[in-house]
């Protein structure tokens, strides 16, 4: 039966964690194992996309049982590419954590819950059904919960339980929010919904729903004001561990909020739409600001999730096509260079011993591969053509225009030249400047973290060179999106 | 755990163990099709070892035991994964179930699905988690 | 009988998350406890309370009226396995923490940003 094959890439990654959960102490055999097993799910994955890009979205309907009563899994173009982009970083990341783990890391079950972090996400991209999203956001929460306090420091303790605090609350509120809105619709089948909630009557119930829905999203995205419990949980654990939050767990909550504020919640877009933008646009303002604020590279880095994110919910509150394609390629651009960051940053501070930016200086001279990798990056990230920033920066705010909000152009054009500040401060504090004489220089070490890098950043530069070849799958993402009747009517098959 | 020499719960315990256990089998082969279910049955379960280990000690339930409950977690994960993906093989959809009456010696005809394989994997998996879990906290003194 | 049961929950959200403002570890854990209860209640009121048969078609009777609705009880396991599952490991973690810091105040939990 073809339409299982959009269960492999949430089944795969969880034979491979509980297999790799048998044989925990042998290091050598699990590194391999977990590389190999990385690279098969990808090429897996990979035939799914190009399959899906085909033929359209493959639909399961799990157990045999048809499709508002049983739990569906679709995966459509949107949620494959994104699953595609997730496992580009989980090859990244397992051949990265050997250098960084320490052994004790790495016996403690790291590679199983990171295969678990994988099936969660995967799960949440593909899953056609609000509750099972929610199961799908604790399995990848758990695993997050093992992985942020593996090493167990102090300040690791202290930031994972209110880590898991926050977590756990918005989870309860997303319980409740898919409690009402069963008593208002009667299903939980995110296409089922779609279809009833055009038959409510009282269309304020629902706005209230979809607010609440929201801040649950909102709060796992780190949206303005709810992202101050971001920056310092994902700066405690060890980099691998902070590049996996930082490149995939808040895109979860921002696709989250995308599916349902394009597929359910359409009714009232006036209200809910604008009041996005004005989220968006605080969000990329504080996060900015945050990210100027402080000495800590780590720190740094994490507060510039805050502002990416405020990029992708300008494009879903502006809702047209051009910009829902901008948020679309900015998600895909912001996974993967979030990622080859964090673990930039990662390996400075493993080569330097200090986070604290003031004393680092003219590393440039001992490491000028890490050096020009990181001002590549930071290129991308700000959005300098022609890399990938700037095209996913370029459709959104082409897309504000289009709706005549000026004032959010503006925001977020400042906000990408304070992003552009912020990294490169960094260059010119710690990479910049006079040789130090006194650092030992570890160039072995330094070997072992580029290589991944250097993969991600591949991609990355591909994204924006090669733009003419990514952008069509884009544009008809955010056309199929735009049109949520196509979605309804594949999976309810009417 | 707790100080040595406590009769009646040491008496208590070999009576009542044993009910929890029988219970949260039944609890476990009832829950197709009526209140039960893996999930509880390996909740009674763990009450049912945790009271011994209250009642005797670390030392001798874990010889009379010899169970790595850490190791329990994936073998159950593993037969629930398994059952699920079975269905894929034969060309059925993901998590599809079937089942059949059998007649079994002593307790004649009895119905079984492959529903309830499923749930022993979740039965193990639960006595897992929560011994793993309650016996960290409880060993670290 | 659905409006008492909302009071109940909201009662138990107001007090979980009274207990979650706390200072103490362990009343912040019960907090949550008493949040995921409130919201588990919250999923069955709204399911519509009634005293139906058991949703297993026995007997022939195929008329929907006569059975309570299956799906928010589903729910509701799910939701109480995923917090069980939660609650246990925040456990664990909260008396790492308190073993660690030897204190089980929130605001005296200590570390430096920088190592």
């Amino acid at each position: 039966m073809i339409s299982n094959l959009a269960v492999l890439p949430i089944v795969i990654p969880m034979i491979a964690g509980i297999l790799l959960a048998f044989f925990h102490k042998k290091i050598p055999l699990v590194r391999s194992l977990a590389k190999i097993l990385t690279t098969t799910n990808t090429l897996v994955v990979l035939f799914i996309w190009l399959y899906v890009k085909e033929n359209g979205a493959v639909i399961l309907e799990t157990g045999g049982w048809e499709a508002p009563y049983g739990i569906i899994l679709v995966a459509d173009l949107l949620s494959i590419t994104l699953v595609l982009t997730t496992n580009i970083i989980g090859i990244a990341a397992v051949f990265y954590a050997p250098a960084s783990l320490s052994k004790k890391q790495e016996e403690f079950y790291f590679y199983t819950f990171f295969f678990l972090l994988i099936t969660g996400v995967s799960g949440a991209f593909i899953t056609g059904d609000l509750f099972n999203l929610f199961v799908f956001f604790e399995v990848l929460l758990m695993a997050s919960y093992a992985l942020i306090v593996l090493g167990g420091g102090k300040v690791q303790l202290r930031e994972s339980i209110k880590y898991v605090l926050i977590n756990l609350f918005s989870s309860m509120l997303f319980v409740t929010a898919v409690a009402f809105l069963y008593s208002v619709v009667g299903t939980v089948n995110m296409a089922h919904i779609a279809e009833r909630v055009q038959g409510v009557e009282q269309k304020g119930i629902l706005t209230t729903i979809g607010i609440l829905l929201f801040f649950v999203f909102g709060t796992k995205a780190a949206l303005f004001p709810l992202y101050y419990w971001l920056p310092k949980p994902y700066t405690v654990p060890n980099p691998v561990v902070s590049a996996l939050f930082g490149a995939l767990l808040t895109k979860v909550g921002i696709y989250s909020i995308l599916r349902v504020f394009t597929l359910i919640f359409i009714h009232d877009t006036d209200f809910t739409h604008t009041f996005f933008l004005w989220i968006a646009g605080l969000t990329l303002i504080f996060g900015v600001i945050g990210a100027l604020s402080t000495n800590n590279i780590k720190l740094i880095v994490a507060y510039n999730i805050i502002p990416a994110v405020g990029f992708m919910l300008i494009g879903i509150a502006i809702f047209n096509e051009t910009s829902l394609s901008g948020t679309v390629y900015y998600l895909i651009h912001d996974m993967i260079i979030k990622a080859a960051l964090f673990l930039l940053v990662g390996a400075v501070v493993y080569l330097t011993g200090t986070t604290d930016l003031r004393k680092m200086k003219g590393l440039i001279h001992h490491y000028p591969l890490l050096g020009w990798l990181f001002f590549l990056s930071s290129f991308v990230l700000a959005g300098i053509p022609p890399f990938s920033g700037f095209i996913g920066k370029l459709q959104l705010l082409k897309g504000a225009f289009e709706e005549g909000e000026i004032l959010i152009v503006i925001v977020g054009l400042l906000a990408s030249l304070l992003i552009l500040l912020s990294m490169i401060r960094i260059f010119i504090q710690a990479f910049w400047g006079e040789k130090d004489e006194t650092v030992t220089v570890n160039k072995a070490a330094a070997r072992r973290f580029t290589l991944p890098v250097v993969f991600l950043l591949f991609f990355s530069v591909f994204l924006g060179v090669g733009a003419e070849l990514i952008f069509p799958s884009v544009e008809q993402i955010a056309d199929y999106l735009m049109n949520p009747e196509i979605y309804i009517q594949s999976v309810l098959k009417e | 755990m707790i100080k040595e020499n406590d009769l009646i719960l040491r008496t208590t315990t070999t009576l009542i163990a044993f009910i929890l256990f029988g219970f949260s089998i039944y609890l476990f082969l009832a829950g197709h099709s009526a209140p039960g279910g893996g999930f509880i049955g390996g909740l009674m379960t763990s009450a049912a070892i945790l009271l011994m280990y209250m009642a005797y000690g670390l030392k001798a339930v874990s010889k009379i035991l010899p169970i790595n409950y850490q190791l329990l977690i994936p073998i159950g994960l593993t037969i629930a994964l398994l059952t699920s993906i079975g269905s894929v093989f034969i060309g059925e959809p993901f998590l599809n179930q079937t089942f059949g009456y059998f007649d079994l010696p002593i307790l004649g005809e009895k119905e079984l699905a492959t529903a309830l394989l499923f749930d022993l994997g979740v039965y193990l998996t639960v006595v897992g988690v929560s011994l793993t879990i309650i016996l960290t906290i409880a060993n670290d003194q | 009988m659905e409006i008492i049961m909302s009071i109940l929950a909201g009662i138990l959200f107001t007090t979980g998350i009274y207990n979650l403002l706390q200072k103490q570890l362990l009343r912040i854990i019960i907090g949550t406890g008493l949040i995921s209860h409130g919201a588990h209640l919250f999923i069955l009121t709204m399911g519509k309370l009634k005293t139906g048969l058991p949703p297993i078609l026995e007997h022939g009777d195929t008329n929907p009226d006569h059975y309570t609705d299956p799906l928010p009880q589903a729910l509701i396991l799910t939701s109480i396995v995923i917090s069980f599952g939660v609650t246990s490991l925040l456990l664990v973690l909260a008396y790492r923490a308190s073993k660690e810091n030897e204190t089980d105040n929130m605001d005296l939990l200590r570390g430096n940003e920088n190592d």
